[in-house]
């Protein structure tokens, strides 16, 4: 059914904000800590035990795979409602601190990736399948 | 006239759904008359997405872009914190266990770095601005970790609305800058596998802004800079009120 899929990964968003927001409060932060990540990493487990012993059924993958399909639309929707004039507003400091920011982050990617084993890039795809690649990947 | 706006304004969520099929539609037709295709038709919808929130924000003088026209409301609850949350989540459908174990150690490293590192280059500007108070200067350094750090910071340490604005507007320009500016990039900074991908995501830490610029880079990433983005907040609330107060408290004398 995939309806349980869309369930299941519900209870992995729940689960994970639950968990983020006690983590907060542990450690006595206004904030959730790693919610969302939580949840993913409990999808992922549930997802590879299934494999091994409980089968996850294919139409309960389709439903989790929708979600994940509608990603880049939600991104856009989520772009289309940021405050970008907010953003210009702030004025030279506000604009000068954020983009000094990001090009320091930036920089730091290739530094901080020759830690630890290095990786290999993913192989290259076509474009055009990149937006509905994640359905029939995951599927 | 009246009637198709009520309409549309009374099925708002369906309207989103509507007006975002259309903006991805044009994305991927300009993508492949303008570029061939080489220009990621993501990155294109992307990018209307933010000119339409300007243009939102300069007609309907609100904070949320385009949702804060009426009929597209539904726009801001498809693009806000509950659905993005979730279908990141369903992203993580398919990753791979081992890669995140694998770059899990530096990917954490990563967070903890990537918000000390924005907080001083925020602070540091902070001072070239001329602030001298500690507190207004950490209000700002955590805004450039992300927009909900920043007040977050400023609350706790009580600064001035005025500077908890500017922490709040440094962050804006974080996210949006990461958004657009990622696939730009991501060639020079080796942002095409999972573990730079797990780096990039702890040391932007903007959830916002990460799930914007990995999905007009290569969506498979997504997952991974995810993962580490999502700690990042938490991280910050923690460390910069704290630790990095005190420290900047110490360095101002």
């Amino acid at each position: 059914m995939i309806v349980y899929g869309v369930a299941l990964l519900g209870i992995c968003l729940l689960a994970g904000v639950i968990l983020g927001d006690l983590i907060g409060q542990t450690i006595g932060v206004q904030a959730n800590v790693g919610g969302v990540g939580i949840a993913m990493l409990l999808l992922v487990v549930v997802a590879s035990k299934s494999n091994k012993r409980i089968q996850l059924g294919a139409l309960t993958g389709q439903g989790i795979s929708f979600w994940s399909a509608m990603y880049i639309p939600i991104v856009v929707a989520m772009a289309a409602k940021q405050n970008v004039l907010g953003a210009i507003e702030g004025g030279p400091l506000a604009l000068l601190a954020g983009i000094a920011a990001v090009v320091a982050s930036f920089v730091m990617i290739p530094l901080l990736s020759r830690i630890g084993e290095p990786a290999e890039p993913l192989p290259i795809l076509e474009t055009q399948e990149k937006v509905d690649s994640e359905p029939s990947s995951n599927g | 006239m009246d009637s198709v706006v009520e309409a549309l304004t009374k099925l708002n969520l369906i309207t989103a759904f509507v007006f975002v099929g259309l903006v991805i539609w044009v994305s991927y037709w300009l993508s492949d008359v303008l570029s061939k295709g080489k220009f990621h038709g993501s990155a294109i919808a992307i990018i209307i997405g933010l000119i339409l929130a300007y243009v939102g924000g300069l007609v309907a003088g609100g904070e949320k872009g385009l949702a804060d026209i009426g009929f597209l409301a539904g726009v801001g609850v498809l693009g806000g914190a509950m659905f993005r949350d979730f279908a990141i989540v369903a992203t993580a459908f398919g990753a791979d266990l081992d890669d995140f174990k694998r770059s899990g150690f530096v990917g954490m490293m990563s967070v903890v770095l990537g918000v000390v590192l924005s907080f001083t280059v925020g602070a540091l500007i902070a001072v070239a601005f001329g602030y001298t108070d500690p507190v207004d200067i950490s209000t700002i350094g955590a805004g450039a970790a992300t927009y909900i750090v920043g007040p977050v910071t400023g609350t706790a340490l009580g600064a001035s609305s005025e500077v908890i604005a500017l922490s709040v507007g440094a962050g804006l320009v974080k996210s949006i800058l990461v958004m657009v500016g990622t696939p730009a990039v991501a060639k020079f900074i080796g942002l095409n596998n999972t573990k730079s991908a797990m780096i990039f995501g702890g040391l932007m830490g903007t959830t916002s802004g990460v799930a914007g610029g990995l999905a007009a880079t290569d969506p498979r990433l997504v997952p991974y800079g995810a993962l580490t983005a999502t700690f990042y907040t938490g991280i910050g609330c923690l460390l910069a009120p704290s630790i990095l107060y005190l420290i900047v408290r110490s360095l101002t004398g």
